[in-house]
């Protein structure tokens, strides 16, 4: 179970009181209307699905129940970053330095 | 005293004796026994039959890594457990253990013939068993020949019947230093972090902790000690640090992200008579900071042909089985080995009073010290030697050996004996860091996988990463231990030595098989699922060269003890079957649990009745004193319909539809989902939230809301009211109530942020008393205060805040059954009261209660849907006749893209509709096919699906609601619904099935 670190709650808590929420920083679009089938076909369905270095929204559905982002290694599983919603991604260069040797 | 127990020694209690049952035979063992040392005392070799051929097997090992003697521990009722390890199983009085997989006994098992047929069992034989005659159809060997035989030849033990009685525990924990595994390595790696100061849990299988020191050789002496006098000083010494945790009985099984494990302790199933209030397991769920793994190293067996006989044991196991347990393993033992241990098992059994016959050594050059002392105890030790063949059907009686000269065997004679010891060498436990996500690497060194790079805080000590000297496993562990602590408490690491006086044996041996060109008798490789060397020798022929899929299309290393013994030889066999090196090959991933983990402990107390929480609502007590039946929906119990004496279901909601719609009726519409939406920006919310316009709603209107995913498509419902100005009353569908709060959340908190509201979850807060039908205004209108009734003043669609029986209540007008209705809300505390006036006034007209099944009835008659069951998550507004709800002159809301997607506009949606059968007493089933013809061909696809179907009393005949193709274009066809007993012709008809001009709800 992975501890999760609620930037809202500033602390650390079990994962069982979080709710995965798909891939961050998909902006619905402004103006929907001006936006190509293909576009919207994008936005509604296409999502990076990347190995390693991933940004997603986690619902603390069980706590305070905000919506926050996640910098998480999809291989290792390791939570890199947690910051709030609105908040811009961070530098994935910086992520990616290897933490101290466990 | 059993036959087979030594005069003395061991740490068994020969003063207390304990009886048990083998398949019924009553045996006597003493007190420290395990099942499995107790059957070995009592000379009892015979006690499974394998997987597949049904051969008779023995007990191998002494551990958890026991692949053949699994039993059947059978402790009354619905205590009955399949496939426990003997080795693991402790002895208490009154234990009843049965062997598993045979039929009529052990000793004569029908289920051996499959020896015979031995090919049909080969490597892949589930997969070679599809293939049949085609003519008589796909699959019809295997579902009317194979499956029926293999089903009833393979497998293992057999489930419990009844209900499990006993009560699992669970619990968390955090600790600085975990240490698994409490042999030499672990108990130095307590004592150092336990001295430290470190918070610190260590955990070992077995009750008594001490792993080898347990059982250690009489010389072996630490810090001057007897290693066993240490042991105890040690443990001592770690029950006094307060800030230690002894787990004993408990298996770290699982190393799970960020340092947590899982960890399962045996509370109750080692005593004779454990108290009720006793957990049977309790399941701990620990975070470390750091964890030391010390889990030791498995005896690999050796690889040669008859090698599964009974009596056939790993070396070490033996060794145990005497100096730990006085019981002696057999009378004259041949050995077999590739490693040097093995010889300190033939001196102990030699001491304990065993003959050793011989010792065969495949290699060629033993280590000098243990051949010494080998010849020096009269022992005949041949190198370069192998076992050709072994003898004995129920118990090995005799082995011939062969003499090895440049990979040619030379027969040469054959030796009695009821017991073979072999040593293929040992094997590093990596489970752990393995599954910890650490990669093993390669040590040529060490003939072995070690830990490698670490993924995680923990670092192994001891046997598990290769270290067997007894004084370095020692200072392994103190340093691992002391660093540990270190690292989590900020505290600078002590040091400490420790002298220690032990023979040194070298632990490597080899990989793989041994010799057996010539030889006829299958050698087994993975003996709990019953492959051999044949058999991978197969999967290579047939072309699989990734251990992955050899591991697969042959299951060796599959089976329960995922492959504790077996794996490294399958892999190293493959190797050579293949051409790669060992590294090259590499490893199957270890994957959690290290050992079987019962569902009890993983369930803990979710179970029974607190598996879910049940939701009632204030009318529940109410509705059950009426005879009610009820109906889950989600959480919730529903009253599914009232039945009066002597009525059934159908009776029941036939009587309840008419006098809705000839009087009145009550309903307990509490379940409802409520959000209340307030703040300034609450219309623009909703605005852009439903499909609806809500700017211009009047205060103590309602409106229909319908709600869109961004794909267009519908996903929940309901009647919105403006209660003020910056207050809606949001209604949403009984199971769709948390998932729209959500979503709402989700859009105000990340796409929404400016926007001034604020969401609140009222379900159940609010109760509602759905009062619907002609006489409804009659039966409310005594005992509401403060609200004008009347038609004009209170029409269709509004909404009004008063008194009901002096409770405040917010009176919507609504109606969802096509009549006159209103919907009392009022606060959940208040309800039962307000329930009771209701009802009394209602009995006066001779209305009826009316549960979910009539509500279903009377809405469907109206053409209304249920979202998820006239909706599936693909239909539009437009698809069910809804586009009158969309908001046109709206710029933006949830979903409106999607309404101009290209598939969405496309013509051949299936539409809502109404069918009638053509004969009307026939009833359709839900989700039924529609077609045009009554019999169309094979792979026609259907025009759609019947989404509702109910008798209608106010229609006298059968309803139902349909999406067809086009179906709005369809009034008046004739479609069919094909049924396994003939099509059902249905005429396509409006959905709106009583009252289509809407006249009664305006009453």
């Amino acid at each position: 179970m992975l501890l999760i670190k609620c930037p809202y709650c500033e602390m650390e808590r079990p994962e069982i009181e979080f709710r995965y929420a798909g891939e961050a920083h998909v902006a619905r679009p402004l103006d929907p209307a001006a936006q190509s089938d293909a576009d919207w076909a994008g936005y509604l369905y296409l999502r990076s699905n990347p190995k390693g270095l991933h940004f997603e929204r986690w619902h603390h559905v069980h706590g305070c129940a905000r919506f926050f982002n996640v910098a998480r290694d999809t291989v290792s599983d390791r939570i890199l970053a947690t910051y709030k919603a609105g908040e811009p991604k961070p530098d994935p260069a910086a992520l990616a330095a290897p933490e101290a040797a466990p | 005293m059993s036959a087979y127990r030594t005069p003395s020694g061991g740490r068994i209690a020969r003063s207390r004796p304990l009886k048990f049952t083998f398949d019924g035979v009553a045996y006597t063992g003493c007190e420290g026994d395990t099942l499995a040392s107790a059957l070995i005392a009592n000379g009892v070799h015979l006690v499974g039959r394998s997987y597949k051929y049904h051969r008779p097997r023995g007990i191998l090992s002494a551990g958890p890594e026991e692949p053949n003697a699994l039993v059947e521990i059978d402790r009354g009722y619905g205590r009955v457990t399949p496939n426990l390890r003997a080795t693991q199983v402790v002895l208490f009085d009154g234990l009843v253990a049965r062997s598993q997989n045979n039929w009529p006994s052990l000793k004569f098992d029908v289920g051996a013939v499959n020896s015979l047929f031995a090919p049909l069992f080969s490597a892949g034989f589930y997969y070679k068993t599809f293939i049949g005659p085609r003519l008589l159809g796909p699959n019809w060997a295997w579902a009317k020949v194979y499956e029926p035989i293999i089903r009833q030849a393979a497998g293992l033990g057999r489930p419990p019947k009844d209900p499990d009685p006993d009560f699992y525990a669970q619990t968390f924990a955090h600790c600085d230093v975990l240490v698994a595994g409490a042999g030499p390595a672990g108990l130095a790696a307590a004592l150092a972090a336990g001295e430290a100061g470190a918070r610190v849990i260590l955990a070992d299988e077995q009750g008594e902790m001490g792993g080898s020191l347990l059982s250690a050789a009489p010389g072996a002496t630490i810090d001057g000690k007897p290693a066993s006098a240490w042991r105890d000083e040690a443990m001592a010494r770690l029950v006094a640090l307060p800030n230690v945790r002894l787990l004993p009985r408990t298996q770290v099984f699982g190393y799970f992200a960020q340092n947590f494990l899982g960890l399962v302790e045996q509370c109750a199933d080692h005593l004779a008579h454990p108290d009720a209030g006793r957990p049977r397991e309790r399941l701990w769920q620990v975070r470390a900071k750091r964890v030391v793994i010390a889990t030791g190293a498995i005896e690999r067996p050796l690889v040669f042909p008859g090698n599964d006989r009974p009596g056939v044991m790993l070396a070490d196991a033996a060794r145990i089985y005497a100096t730990r347990y006085g019981a002696l393993a057999g009378r004259r033992a041949v050995v077999l080995t590739a490693t040097d241990t093995a010889y300190d098992a033939a001196l102990v059994l030699k001491e304990a009073g065993a003959r050793v016959a011989v010792i065969a050594d495949v290699r060629a050059t033993p280590g000098e010290a243990a051949l010494a002392a080998a010849k020096a105890a009269g022992i005949d030790v041949r190198t370069s030697t192998t076992i050709f063949e072994t003898k004995g059907r129920l118990r090995v009686s005799g082995v011939t050996l062969a003499s090895v000269r440049d990979g040619r065997l030379n027969k040469g004679d054959t030796i009695a004996c009821d017991l073979v010891l072999m040593s293929g060498g040992w094997t590093p436990s990596v489970h752990l860091f393995s599954q910890s996500r650490g990669k093993v690497a390669w040590s040529a060194e060490a003939n072995a996988f070690l830990p490698g790079a670490s993924a995680q805080a923990e670092r192994s000590a001891g046997a598990c990463r290769g270290t067997f000297v007894l004084a370095d496993v020692l200072d392994e562990g103190w340093r691992a231990g002391a660093e540990a602590a270190s690292i989590a408490c900020g505290t600078p690491a002590s040091a400490r030595a420790f002298a220690v006086e032990a023979p040194a044996r070298s632990a490597t041996g080899i990989l793989g098989a041994c010799p057996m060109t010539g030889a006829t008798q299958p050698a087994f490789v993975d003996l709990q699922h019953d492959v051999t060397t044949k058999d991978l020798k197969l999967a290579a022929q047939e072309g699989f060269r990734s251990i992955e899929h050899v591991k697969r299309y042959t299951t060796t290393g599959m089976a329960t003890d995922q492959g504790k013994t077996s794996n490294l030889n399958a892999m190293a066999i493959t190797a050579e079957n293949t051409g790669k090196t060992i590294p090259q090959v590499g490893l199957t991933t270890f994957r959690q649990p290290y050992t079987p983990v019962t569902f009890g402990s993983l369930a803990g107390h979710n179970r029974g009745d607190l598996f879910d929480p049940v939701r009632r609502t204030p009318i529940h007590a109410w509705a059950e004193a009426q005879g009610a039946a009820f109906e889950d929906v989600g959480l919730w119990k529903r009253a599914h319909y009232f039945p009066k004496a002597g009525e059934d279901a159908h009776q029941a909601v036939a009587r309840e539809c008419a006098t809705v719609r000839t009087t009145a009726g009550v309903f307990d519409a509490s379940t409802l989902g409520k959000i209340e939406v307030v703040g300034p920006d609450a219309a623009e919310f909703l605005e852009r939230m439903y499909v609806n316009p809500w700017k211009k709603l009047e205060v103590g209107r309602c409106r229909y809301g319908v709600l869109l995913n961004e794909a267009g498509f519908i996903i929940d419902d309901g009647v919105v009211g403006r209660i003020a100005t910056d207050v809606f009353h949001v209604t949403t569908t009984t199971g769709g109530a948390q998932r729209v709060l959500t979503m709402m959340e989700d859009y105000l908190q990340t796409e929404f942020p400016d926007l001034k509201v604020w969401l609140t979850s009222t379900t159940e807060q609010w109760a509602v008393i759905a009062v619907q039908g002609p006489k409804a205004r009659e039966i409310i209108a005594p005992l509401v205060a403060g609200i004008d009734l009347s038609p004009a003043a209170f029409p269709h669609m509004a909404l009004r805040e008063g008194k009901i029986c002096g409770v405040d209540t917010r009176l919507f007008r609504v109606s969802f059954t096509g009549e006159l209705g209103f919907e009392i809300n009022v606060p959940a505390n208040a309800a039962r009261g307000v329930w009771d006036r209701v009802w009394a006034e209602a009995t006066k007209h001779n209305a009826c209660a009316y549960g979910t099944e009539s509500m279903h009835v009377l809405r469907a008659e109206k053409g209304f849907i249920i979202v998820g069951q006239e909706t599936d998550g693909t239909v539009t507004p437009d698809d069910v006749g809804l586009t009158w709800a969309i908001g046109k002159a709206k710029r933006d809301f949830v979903g409106k893209r999607s309404l101009t997607r290209p598939d969405i506009v496309a013509a051949g949606r299936r539409q809502l509709v109404g069918l009638k059968t053509q004969n009307p007493k026939r009833l359709l089933e839900e989700g039924a096919q529609i077609t045009a013809q009554p019999s169309p061909k094979s792979g026609t696809p259907a025009l759609g699906h019947v989404t509702s179907s109910y008798w209608s009393p106010a229609l006298g005949s059968s309803i139902a609601l349909a999406l067809v193709a086009d179906g709005r274009k369809r009034m008046g066809e004739t479609l069919h619904v094909p049924m396994p007993d003939g099509a059902i012709a249905v005429e396509v008809v409006s959905p709106v099935f009583v009252d289509p001009k809407g006249e009664k709800l305006n009453g």
